[in-house]
């Protein structure tokens, strides 16, 4: 791989909106994702972490181009020093730029698993590092000459995960991979991610495990409500005074070992965002000012959206 | 009350593996015990013959000494599954699902956090976390005497975990309701549960 000292991927104010029929013929607009960033670099293991519903999943399909017809989506993305035209990601996802996606049923129903992830190549180079990866993950050969609906969940998610891993990409785009994977082979399959980058990859995963993110990723993304809140080195994590938004604290705060307090409230719904901070509502710190513009500023070799805390 | 598995044997299929071997547990109303095993160890199918939903091979499940089989009406043992999108309707709303409970009462879905909003949308319009809530009260109505809970929190964020949690705890308390519950995290089991018990050495801890 030749050195390139730009990003893989650089995300600047990135936002996606849904456009939704309500009664009859009148439409709304629904702002899924707000003025998101994100950089990637070069070997570096980013781990996008939120909870249900806040959008993350958009996130991999708006890199990926493959939003359903009624989003719309601005800002810009950067793909190696040049812009992520929909030209161009239509030319290098699935070889260059690679995704691992959520749902169980993007597999081809009707294709042996071991021909769909080679996509058919009889290459003997192909076929040795199937094997191989089949052999990581504890797969027999023989499941290479299954069908999908005769998988369990953790089978299909693995195999899901070995359609990335075949080929050599620069950039990989993982949609919660390794839910229904026990805590053992979800460990093992964020550690092929974490090659994958070591071997000089940018790797995006998306989750909402944050103690599996912090074991493996270089850097985490929390996301709250369709915003990026705050950008923290993953060994930030380790003591909570480091980190630097109300809601990673909390997240903090509620992992068990650390102990296992909760907040009040939930996340808004998209209809039914306030004004400004997304937070504000579960927050105790909120002011009046809260409810204005929030900047996503530098702080502490991270960023945070939030006017107060740091 | 107590909750009793003597001596349960089970298999799928006649030849296939046996799933559980003479295995035997018993709950209190007091008690929250939490289940720690690898994964194709059973805790699932254990879940659904305590539940009543597959009927053990061989041995029996008691409740108060009396054969759960013999209960007539609501079951006095339910089960909270770990996909709450795989249980409930797609087709109905909500509310439809609080109602499929017995009686469910008002106070169980305020503690929850479930707003009444959510009532009318569909399960396709709201979040896993949202979901999980529902599926919770649901099983929460009056006649339940222990309640089970298979990995009932791992698709959801940790806060919203942590909430749900201190709930069922607090709830389950109050009106000694017999806890038995699985997950892969031992920490957390540790936080909600008074007893472990390890399937594997098939010890207490």
């Amino acid at each position: 791989m030749e050195k390139n000292t730009s990003p893989v991927l650089e995300i600047r104010h990135m936002n996606i909106s849904f456009l939704q029929y309500e009664k009859g013929f009148r439409q709304v607009e629904l702002p899924v994702i707000s003025d998101l960033n994100l950089t990637i670099e070069e070997g570096e293991m980013v781990a996008v972490v939120g909870s249900s519903g806040s959008g993350k999943s958009l996130l991999a399909h708006g890199v990926m181009g493959i939003l359903p017809y009624n989003a719309s989506m601005g800002g810009e993305m950067i793909y190696r020093g040049q812009p992520l035209t929909r030209k161009r990601i239509q030319k290098l996802r699935g070889n260059e730029i690679v995704m691992v996606p959520q749902s169980t049923s993007y597999l081809d129903p009707l294709m042996k698993v071991g021909q769909q992830i080679c996509k058919g190549s009889r290459d003997e180079e192909k076929k040795k590092k199937l094997n191989q990866i089949f052999h990581r993950f504890s797969l027999e050969e023989k499941v290479q000459q299954q069908y999908p609906f005769e998988l369990s969940g953790g089978m299909t998610r693995r195999i899901m995960i070995s359609t990335a891993l075949i080929e050599n990409p620069r950039l990989v785009i993982a949609d919660e991979p390794t839910p229904g994977l026990h805590l053992k082979m979800a460990k093992r399959a964020m550690e092929h991610f974490r090659q994958l980058a070591d071997m000089g990859a940018g790797v995006l995963v998306i989750t909402h495990d944050l103690e599996l993110a912090l074991e493996t990723a270089d850097k985490v993304v929390v996301f709250y409500a369709g915003h990026t809140i705050e950008e923290a080195n993953a060994s930030d994590f380790k003591e909570v005074s480091l980190l630097r938004h109300p809601y990673t604290r909390a997240l903090w705060k509620a992992i068990p070992q650390n102990g296992f307090e909760s907040i009040p409230g939930i996340q808004p719904y998209v209809k039914e965002m306030p004004k400004g901070c997304p937070f504000a509502p579960r927050c105790e710190k909120r002011t009046a000012e809260c409810e204005g513009e929030i900047p996503y500023r530098k702080v502490r070799d991270g960023y945070v959206r939030c006017l107060y805390d740091a | 009350m107590m909750l009793e598995a003597r001596e349960i044997s089970f298999q799928y299929e006649k030849n296939s593996r046996m799933i559980l071997e003479n295995f035997s547990i018993q709950v209190e109303s007091t008690d929250r015990i939490g289940l720690v095993a690898p994964s194709g160890f059973g805790k699932t199918t254990l879940c659904k013959i305590l539940a009543g939903y597959e009927r053990p091979l061989g041995g029996e499940v008691l409740v108060d000494g009396k054969a759960l089989s013999e209960y007539r009406g609501y079951c006095p043992v339910q089960m909270i599954w770990q996909h709450p999108e795989q249980s409930v309707n797609p087709r109905r709303r909500m509310r439809a699902v609080i109602e499929e409970g017995n009686q469910v009462d008002p106070s169980v879905v305020d503690g929850l956090g479930i707003e009444a909003d959510w009532m009318n949308r569909f399960p396709a319009e709201i979040s896993g976390g949202e979901m999980q809530r529902f599926c919770i009260a649901r099983v929460l109505g009056e006649g339940t005497r222990f309640l089970l809970a298979d990995e009932i929190s791992t698709m959801l964020d940790l806060i919203t975990q942590s909430q749900i949690w201190h709930f069922l705890i607090e709830e389950t308390q109050r009106r000694k309701i017999g806890l038995l519950t699985v997950s892969h995290s031992e920490e957390l089991l540790k936080k909600v549960c008074t007893k472990l018990y390890y399937l594997e050495t098939k010890t207490w801890g």
